[in-house]
């Protein structure tokens, strides 16, 4: 009710999960407020996607709160997750689309599944949330056609199709050449200022963190070590992401 | 020290044969149990709202339509060949007339069902493990959940529920290919008198040796599907992933059709 954007979005609290005797999440403590952008960061195997997995629900943990939208969803059976899980949309690192559908029906799909708008509409939506990702003339082409950068654009019209809250993205510029890297950035700032959306990026990609992240929380451990706007977190003196810097820049240089 | 150094790879060659039985058994133990489970989960989310029709229409088009011809030429050569082999075994006595309800019965009772489980197995089953393998090793099963649609009911239940429809569908096809194939041979080739095939035939076979391999076929074609299904969802480690949980489910579904088959005989015969 009132303009002040400092409501939580999401809240994590002291989350534990092991596999098996392996301890991947140790306590971890995020939150991320309404309408802006947390970047998780961490090295390869910090369970940065398994903090991610837990955000939605698709693991249960073995102690702690997820706190959606002000709902603590650790609690909820298989039916109340998929309710909860209406309120987000995720941009797969593969970016997932379904491969034996257009792009068209990949965007069309959780329309179909969840609205009861008619085709007309649906085409409309469609072309609209195509538009916000920058895309045309691609509805009737297969996802095996297009790029991996369109491809992302494309999940991540899919993912906007229901006109969530919150968008998660799994590693999105993993594996994309610089160019590309650019366009999917400047892809999930278009996001957030175009729809207002709270975002969750996961990644190891400083460079990419930097630039989308209203926040950055540094995953190391299984804990987050460090949380804060990305100049603060340059200056971090935690010497397990003073090492993540230096590594990276001394590639990057 | 020559005593020990004897015992002690001896030793190890017993662990390793009790580790070399123990884990396929271990592992054969899972996998019962986890297609099991995931029977009773396909059961319980075929009753619950959304019904998707198309879907399930879709994949009666796929395991049943796709499957005909293959499933009608394979009865047709079954019973041809059968009546063959019988023919000059039944020739020596002089019971040639024993041809037709000959082919007719093992048509009926065995082999349509068991070779039309095993020709969706080979056909549909096999694309069907590779489609899902794909989908879960390249993120689309996650992401059908993340959009709040629950994958065993969007993508299993349709493709059991063809398996369990289509199973008794193409046994039905395979027998009347197969009395076909043995009526080409024994009254085409050999000379047997229309008549006697088809009397002969109809004084042996029963609506009940008909029942029992439609039952057959039902029940190989929900879990040649179920199989199928059970190693794609799983799969897991990539394209080499993909392969080799469909080269488990082929070799599980075969395997299954024959263990069954005898269950099922035993129900019915005792």
């Amino acid at each position: 009710m009132s303009p002040e954007p400092k409501r939580v979005m999401i809240s994590v609290r002291d989350l534990w999960k092991a596999f098996g005797n392996h301890q991947v999440l140790i306590g971890v403590d995020l939150e991320v407020e309404e309408g802006t952008t947390c970047v998780i960061l961490g090295s390869s195997g910090s369970g940065k996607t398994v903090l991610m997995k837990h955000i939605i629900g698709l693991l249960k943990p073995d102690r702690g709160q997820v706190i959606v939208d002000g709902e603590d969803i650790v609690p909820l059976d298989e039916q109340e997750l998929e309710r909860v899980r209406r309120k987000f949309g995720m941009v797969f690192q593969g970016a997932a689309l379904f491969d034996s559908m257009t792009v068209y029906e990949n965007v069309a799909f959780a329309l179909r599944e969840h609205s009861n708008l008619s085709e007309e509409q649906i085409r409309a939506k469609v072309r609209e949330k195509l538009g916000i990702v920058g895309l045309r003339d691609v509805e009737e082409k297969y996802p095996a056609d297009l790029s991996g950068g369109m491809r992302k654009r494309v999940g991540l019209a899919r993912a906007i199709a229901l006109e969530p809250k919150i968008v998660l993205y799994d590693e999105p510029t993993t594996g994309l050449d610089p160019i590309t890297t650019d366009y999917v950035d400047e892809m999930i700032v278009t996001a957030k200022k175009e729809l207002g959306v709270t975002s969750v990026v996961i990644s190891h990609d400083i460079a990419s963190s930097f630039k989308v992240a209203d926040q950055v929380a540094f995953l190391y451990e299984g804990k987050i070590v460090a949380h804060g706007p990305p100049a603060e977190l340059r200056n971090s003196q935690h010497p397990g992401l003073k090492h993540f810097l230096a590594m990276w820049f001394a590639k990057g240089a | 020290m020559d005593v020990d150094a004897e015992r002690a790879p001896r030793k190890n060659r017993l662990v390793g044969l009790i580790e070399g039985v123990g884990t396929p058994v271990l592992e054969a133990g899972q996998a019962v149990a986890g297609i099991f489970a995931m029977g009773v989960s396909v059961v319980r989310w075929t009753f619950r709202p959304p019904f998707r029709l198309q879907n399930v229409l879709a994949q009666f088009d796929f395991v049943g339509v796709g499957s005909i011809l293959l499933v009608a030429l394979t009865g047709t050569f079954s019973g041809m060949v059968f009546a063959t082999q019988s023919w000059s075994a039944f020739e020596l006595f002089g019971a040639e007339s024993l041809v037709g309800p000959t082919v007719a019965l093992t048509i009926t009772r065995e082999l349509a069902p068991v070779f039309s489980a095993l020709m969706v197995t080979m056909r549909a089953c096999s694309a069907m493990c590779t489609e899902l393998g794909t989908m879960r090793v390249t993120e689309q099963i996650d992401a059908l959940e993340t959009m709040a649609v629950n994958p065993v009911q969007y993508l299993l239940v349709p493709r059991v529920l063809a398996g369990l429809a289509m199973g008794p569908m193409l046994t039905m096809i395979f027998d009347t290919a197969g009395i076909w194939g043995g009526f080409f041979v024994a009254v085409g080739l050999r000379g047997l008198s229309t008549g006697t095939f088809l009397l002969r035939t109809q004084n042996f076979l029963a609506p009940a040796d008909i029942w029992e391999g439609l039952t057959k076929g039902a029940v190989f074609g929900f879990t040649v599907t179920l199989i199928a299904c059970y190693r794609g969802f799983n799969a897991s480690g990539g394209a080499k992933g993909v392969g080799r949980a469909t080269t488990r489910a082929m070799v599980d579904a075969a395997l299954a059709i024959f263990i069954e088959d005898y269950l099922l005989g035993l129900a019915f015969h005792g």
